[in-house]
């Protein structure tokens, strides 16, 4: 119970004690919680944002396919309407190419009616002559009335 | 062992409470104290040479435990012992940063030695009392005290490294306001300057012997009452209620250590079968309990008992005291950091 040097030998060896371990064992082992609590904190931190990632690109992607099933929609849209078009427009033009067609072969027809009637008139004439040469029994002067019935066939 | 008379009950117990001392004897010059007055009678230039050595080597036990744990300190997942001191770190320095709001690095690690290295000192309490000593007096060491915070030098070695502290840190972040807080408390005029310092010198002083003194007093109590439940051993042992005679049969008047060592390792080798799961619990007991009383009789048992008891209460007092000292360090050193 006496109070002598181990009084001073303790402070001694507490000091020395407290010196090793604030120089080797404690800033090592705090460090490494901090690192690791960082590097958990980091890893839900990472976690978090991929979840949130995953969100933003589940919603991107709902959003595209809404998009595209839109943008298909349109093009089946279009495309029913450009067929409905092209059928439209090929009925006119077959329409018009059939007017064409008509109107070719009146004009045709108005052209061989003419033309067969060029040759009645051509003939008509000499056949006229030959019926009233055969009914008047002489001949005609065909000089002197050429020019009348001539002028009769244009009256046809 | 102490016979059954008072006279050397006392002597069993001054005996268990002289440190190993190696000093100048004024008669007999350098050498160790073979005797309590020889002890007295070095004076103030001798040294404890148990309490140095006890309290160095389980320091060192400290500082190389935790610095295993330090090499091997990684950011993965911690296992075994690095948990373990990651657990006491944790603790020490949430306890740390509740109580001390000045900025220094040196208050936690300070902290985490005084809680870890105190717990271990105390924690020497918990061996029983005669083992150390026996087996040291049998290679001739005379004395010997294995719990060094029964010792006062030790506990207010360590509360006098920590009053240092106080008034350095006191001086270093106040400066002029310490002197200022020593001279014009509590009552701010010149007048009472003297009065004054007189209380807060009184308050200052207090607070490294009340650290010291708790301590040591916590400590040598929960020793006093081990060693006395002891003597009830010794008092077994010379008049065993079931086998007194056969011990004056077997030993004479003195029982010899050995006889305690095989009735200690009967016991240990029924409590170990139990861990095992060789034997039930109520056998082990019974063994337990026939063990100490034919080694000592019905004395012994009831102290084998009242040790047992007392132990377990005392793991609550020792870890109890190296907090309390801890926290109050940090406490006493965060009124040091405290401006005002």
């Amino acid at each position: 119970m006496n109070i002598n040097l181990t009084l001073f030998g303790q402070m001694v060896t507490f000091a020395f004690f407290v010196w090793f371990c604030m120089k080797f064992v404690w800033p090592v082992i705090i460090d490494a919680m901090e690192a690791r609590q960082k590097k958990i904190a980091d890893g839900l931190d990472a976690a978090d944002r991929a979840l949130r990632d995953l969100e933003l690109a589940q919603n991107k992607a709902t959003d595209q396919m809404k998009e595209a099933k839109q943008e298909a929609a349109g093009i089946i849209d279009q495309a029913n309407k450009r067929a409905s078009q092209i059928v439209d427009e090929a009925k006119n033009q077959a329409r018009a190419e059939g007017d064409r067609i008509k109107v070719a072969a009146e004009a045709e027809i108005e052209q061989e009616i003419n033309r067969a009637k060029e040759e009645l008139r051509a003939s008509v004439a000499g056949l006229a002559l030959a019926g009233a040469e055969k009914v008047l029994g002489h001949a005609i002067d065909d000089k002197a009335h050429r020019a009348l019935v001539d002028n009769l066939a244009a009256q046809l | 062992m102490a016979g059954e008379n008072p006279a050397s009950t006392t002597e069993y117990i001054q005996h268990h409470l002289q440190n190993l001392v190696y000093g100048n004897h004024p008669e007999h010059g350098w050498g160790f104290a073979h005797s309590a007055q020889e002890a007295a009678d070095m004076g103030f230039w001798a040294i404890h040479v148990d309490s140095m050595l006890w309290s160095i080597g389980l320091g060192s036990l400290f500082c190389l435990m935790f610095l295993r744990a330090a090499k091997k300190a990684h950011t993965g997942v911690p296992t075994g012992w690095l948990n373990c001191v990651e657990m006491i770190v944790e603790f020490i320095d949430g306890a740390v940063k509740d109580s001390f709001h000045g900025r220094n690095k040196m208050v936690a690690p300070l902290a985490l030695t005084i809680f870890v290295w105190i717990f271990l000192m105390n924690l020497m309490d918990l061996l029983p009392v005669d083992l150390i000593p026996s087996l040291l007096a049998l290679t001739g060491v005379e004395y010997q005290k294995i719990v060094p915070s029964t010792d006062p030098n030790v506990t207010l070695g360590m509360a006098l490294a920590v009053f240092i502290m106080m008034i350095y840190y006191s001086f270093k972040i106040k400066g002029g306001g310490f002197v200022k807080e020593l001279t014009m408390h509590p009552f701010n005029h010149w007048a009472f300057i003297p009065v004054n310092l007189f209380m807060e010198t009184v308050g200052l002083l207090a607070k490294p012997f009340s650290l010291g003194l708790r301590l040591f007093g916590n400590m040598y109590a929960g020793e006093m009452i081990f060693i006395l439940i002891a003597t009830m051993f010794a008092a077994g042992a010379g008049a065993g209620f079931i086998s007194g005679g056969l011990h004056a049969e077997l030993f004479g008047e003195q029982t010899s250590a050995l006889f305690w060592l095989v009735i200690f390792a009967l016991v240990c080798t029924v409590c170990g079968l139990n861990l095992k799961g060789k034997i039930s619990t109520g056998k082990t007991v019974l063994l337990s309990m026939a063990f100490m009383a034919i080694g000592g009789g019905l004395f012994a048992l009831g102290g084998g008992l009242m040790q047992w008891g007392w132990a377990v209460f005392h793991i609550l007092v020792i870890t109890l005291q190296a907090f309390i000292f801890m926290v109050l360090t940090v406490v006493y050193l965060s009124m040091a950091h405290e401006d005002h």
